[in-house]
């Protein structure tokens, strides 16, 4: 559900022609009003926190913090994070692109069905969702003995972690393409067919030129949920240092042993993380922004 | 009440949408806005609701400075394009809004606004409708309703946006028809917008003729058609024939043709462009003589009436394909005995001439 | 039969269709299915003896009041915020425009540890409301901002879209007939947006409900005062409690679903309303 409000829908305008039309309009004392409520709210809750990460990150100076980055158990916890994301993110582009190809293209019974089962994990919490893989392959579980006669580690160790990423990261591209390729329909790739393209020219030389904002949006959505992911791999991780330790669970780590300064620094990343990741997000909105402007003239 | 349009300029940016535009407009006529897309019409319409400001000038209603009044207290009726009836609220609900927003002193009581609400939904004659929402509505159901609404508040003018744009031909020309009766039934001062002359030409009383931001011309539809004031009037009313040349003594030089043109007032060497109907076109057989050399190209025969399609020669149009068309009656049909790809002259007794600015 | 095999011109679909289901069945669906079967192993009475307990009882409270209260003021000042970006120009839109989605791209934890720096005693807010004698962090207070962080995108994503659709005809019909600028929000935007902003309300709640990494930090997870729900599944695996795990796990999933599909009937309102479907 989180992607739910997240989609790639290009803003219609700017606000002018809502302030220039009379019947519109806001009086200027509502606008006042309105605007320094609501930007308070914003930098209260929203920017002081973005803020405070790089101030506390710094607190000890550059060197603490340099000291923080460079640390084994922080350069393994960043290792593991781009490991963990380097497997989910991919298995989840072919999962999203091939969930969106069928139901995008072709008509079948429990088409809706199918699609609310794609955003079910949106909405199940990051600790049932490391739980889940807990009851199948934790010593408990349903394949904890046979697991443990072959000598094979899930749980408390990086497949646990995998899996549990790919959970959480599960309906982000397939969630951003389905729409996208409902609405471009089917005639451009049946045009391709007639036109005797094989199954895969259409879909690499038609189809997927058509939805790269799209797939593009969903896979950077996906790639910042998936190093960033925090709760279901903490019930997997089983929190060993420099062994499946992921970068937030390394965060945790330092805070629970008061190395603020420390923790910040690692946090102060993933903050950075974020900070890209939105602004290639405002990027490819303007870019689709532009596309679509770009076809209303022509 | 009476509208009256002083010296409005009104500029998008680098555009100007209307430019010095000054305009009375009397009580209890339907008035037709008409012009090209892009003319200012819509603009217009808008500022004498109080929907747009004017740069400069001054909307007077009922011989009353209206200039600085919000839209909510001038007390006209607007209707718009897409009709803009609320989504959420039942027919019943859209006609009742405007009396429910009035202020507790002088808003009715519930049963004079339901007995108000009936007799405006029975005037448009959709009162079974009272209870849908408007997504259940046709166009044309959406288009009267949106109408009853604007009545509801009892306005001193209606003005209405491009009212039959959104509605299929059929029911178009229904409702054309019903708005005219009804306009004769309440006497109400309505300005309509629309880029359809036919419309403006069939319903309205008067009919103000807009290009770029200007006037053209106001008058009676008889008189826009009939009458047309300039070029462009003559252009956008009907169907005409239009020669462009420079005057040499009684004849307007076309090309290599000579047309005969029946103006004394006219200096020699001055560029003009001529215009001509197709009923007052006629054509004339053989390859000399005046007139302009054309080659039939189609002859249309539809009812009583036969039009014959004519192509002008190339060498006097730039290599551009021209057309021209004439009606001739049956008898003259005979007479004639034209045949396709037969080269003949046409010619005027009504050649009406413009200085050419171009 | 519409979906005959020799209708379809395209190639792909058993082989797209069969990967997703396959995909769909072993990371989602079966494991998901592991919660019940464990929890109905064990039992009815365990079961309702575990998800009664004082601590868990209050765990439910904390999460669930905490979510609801969470998402409505940001109803609230969201809505104000969707408002401004789409009605009014300022100075510095984009960027704030852009950074609405931050609780999306930031790791949670991330985010625990910056309110919980913040809020504490010591933090910027948290020393001048301390003046007040109003204590943030540690308190069931922490885990409502921290809650409120998490939701604002939600409901500004999903208002803002339908208030940039919403025909200027409408004010200005509503201005036509007599309506003051007041009456106009409430009888004709209000409705217009309302289920729009349930959506977000019920999207802002669900996620709250199930939120581990931003609360845990500031909540100070003192039993029966600012345990979480999710933090109760942890605390009972640390303890080997797979059954009573698995029981509250149950639980949370079975409102997940419920909201889901309350979510799903919004969404499909909000587009019969603002008319996307039509």
């Amino acid at each position: 559900m989180a992607g739910a409000a997240a989609h790639l829908a290009p803003h219609s305008g700017s606000a002018t022609r809502f302030e220039a039309n009379l019947a519109t309009r806001d009086t200027a004392w509502v606008k006042v009003a309105v605007l320094g409520i609501g930007l308070t709210y914003f930098a209260v809750f929203l920017l002081l926190p973005l803020v405070a990460v790089f101030v506390e990150a710094f607190r000890k100076g550059w060197e603490a913090y340099l000291a923080a980055l460079v640390e084994p158990d922080a350069l393994s916890a960043i290792k593991l994070t781009l490991i963990a994301a380097a497997i989910s993110v991919p298995l989840n582009i072919v999962f999203g692109v091939s969930a969106a190809w069928a139901i995008a293209k072709f008509d079948f019974p429990g088409k809706h069905l199918l699609i609310t089962f794609i955003d079910l994990p949106f909405s199940v919490s990051p600790v049932v969702a490391g739980l889940i893989y807990v009851l199948i392959f934790g010593a408990q579980g349903w394949f904890g003995t046979w697991l443990s006669d072959n000598d094979i580690k899930v749980i408390f160790a990086v497949p646990g972690i995998v899996l549990a990423t790919i959970f959480v990261t599960f309906p982000f591209v397939a969630r951003e393409l389905i729409p996208l390729m409902q609405a471009q329909g089917r005639d451009e790739e049946e045009a391709a067919i007639t036109l005797g393209a094989s199954g895969w020219q259409t879909f690499w030389r038609v189809t997927l030129p058509n939805v790269k904002w799209g797939l593009l949006y969903g896979v950077i959505l996906c790639n910042a949920r998936a190093m960033g992911e925090f709760g279901a791999v903490s019930v997997v991780s089983g929190h060993i240092r420099g062994e499946t330790n992921t970068m937030p669970l390394h965060v945790e780590i330092l805070y629970n042993e008061y190395q603020f300064a420390a923790a910040f620094a690692v946090a102060s990343l993933l903050a950075l993380l974020a900070l890209v990741t939105l602004s290639i997000k405002t990027y490819i909105e303007w870019r689709a922004g532009l596309s679509t402007s770009e076809e209303k003239t022509l | 009440m009476s509208i009256e349009v002083r010296n409005i300029s009104k500029s998008f940016g680098a555009f100007k949408a209307l430019d010095n535009i000054t305009l009375d407009l009397p009580r209890g006529e339907l008035i037709a806005l008409l012009g090209p897309s892009g003319c200012g019409k819509t603009t217009l319409l808008r500022i004498i609701a109080g929907l747009e400001h004017a740069d400069r000038g001054a909307v007077i209603l009922s011989g009353q400075d209206a200039s600085d009044k919000h839209v909510r207290e001038r007390h006209v009726g607007f209707v718009f394009q897409h009709y803009a009836l609320f989504r959420h609220m039942t027919v019943f609900e859209n006609v009742a809004f405007g009396l429910r927003v009035k202020p507790r002193s002088e808003r009715p009581p519930e049963k004079v606004i339901r007995e108000r609400v009936h007799r405006l939904l029975e005037l448009v004659q959709l009162d079974w409708l009272s209870d849908r929402f408007p997504s259940q509505l046709s166009g044309g159901q959406r288009q009267r309703i949106a109408l009853a609404r604007a009545l509801a508040v009892e306005p001193q003018v209606l003005l209405l946006d491009e009212p039959f744009g959104a509605l299929d031909a059929k029911v178009r020309k229904e409702l054309r028809r019903w708005l005219r009766r009804l306009h004769d039934e309440l006497h109400i001062s309505s300005v309509f917008v629309t880029h359809d002359q036919e419309e403006a030409l069939e319903v309205a009383d008067r009919i103000v003729l807009m290009n770029k931001g200007r006037i053209e011309q106001i008058g009676s539809p008889r008189e826009i058609y009939n009458e047309p004031a300039t070029s462009f009037a003559y252009g956008f009313i009907g169907t005409v024939n239009e020669f462009r040349g420079r005057v040499e003594g009684s004849y307007v030089r076309v090309g290599n043709d000579l047309l005969p043109h029946g103006r004394t007032d006219l200096s020699d060497g001055s560029s003009v462009v001529a215009f001509a109907r197709p009923h007052d076109t006629e054509i004339v057989k053989g390859e000399g003589g005046e007139g302009v050399a054309a080659r039939v190209n189609r002859i249309l025969t539809n009812g009583a009436i036969t039009r014959v399609e004519l192509l002008a020669n190339g060498e006097a149009r730039e290599g551009k394909k021209d057309y021209f068309e004439v009606e001739v009656t049956p008898d003259d049909l005979v007479a004639l005995g034209l045949s396709t790809g037969e080269r003949v002259r046409i010619k005027s007794k009504r050649l009406s001439l413009f200085g050419d600015q171009k | 039969m519409a979906y005959t095999r020799a209708r379809r011109v395209l190639p792909g679909f058993g082989l797209s269709l069969g990967f997703t289901l396959a995909y769909l069945s072993l990371i989602v669906l079966i494991p998901l299915s592991a919660v019940f079967i464990k929890a109905a192993g064990a039992g009815w009475e365990r079961f309702v003896e575990t998800v009664t307990s004082p601590r868990v009882i209050a765990s439910f409270e904390l999460s669930f009041g905490a979510s609801l209260l969470a998402a409505a003021i940001n109803v609230v000042f969201g809505l104000m915020l969707a408002w401004g970006l789409v009605r009014y120009t300022f100075p510095g839109k984009k960027l704030v425009d852009a950074l609405i989605d931050l609780p999306f791209a930031l790791p949670t934890a991330v985010a625990g540890i910056s309110l919980t720096a913040i809020y504490a005693k010591n933090g910027w807010l948290g020393q001048p409301l301390s003046l007040f004698g109003i204590e943030v962090a540690f308190k069931p207070l922490g885990v409502l901002v921290a809650l409120v962080f998490i939701g604002l995108p939600f409901i500004v994503r999903t208002v803002q879209p339908i208030l940039e659709d919403l025909d200027a005809e409408f004010e200005e019909a509503a201005a036509s007939l007599g309506a003051s600028r007041l009456q106009t929000f409430r009888r004709v935007v209000f409705p217009a947006i309302v289920p729009a902003l349930l959506t977000g309300f019920a999207l802002a709640f669900a996620r709250a409900v199930g939120e581990y990494g931003s609360v845990i930090f500031i909540a100070g997870n003192i039993p029966l005062v600012s345990e979480i729900t999710p933090l109760m599944i942890i605390t009972k695996l640390e303890q080997y409690d797979y059954e009573g795990a698995t029981a509250v796990a149950s639980v949370m999933l079975i409102v997940s679903f419920i909201l889901l599909l309350i979510i799903n009937g919004l969404q499909a309102w909000t587009a019969r309303r603002s008319g996307r479907s039509a």
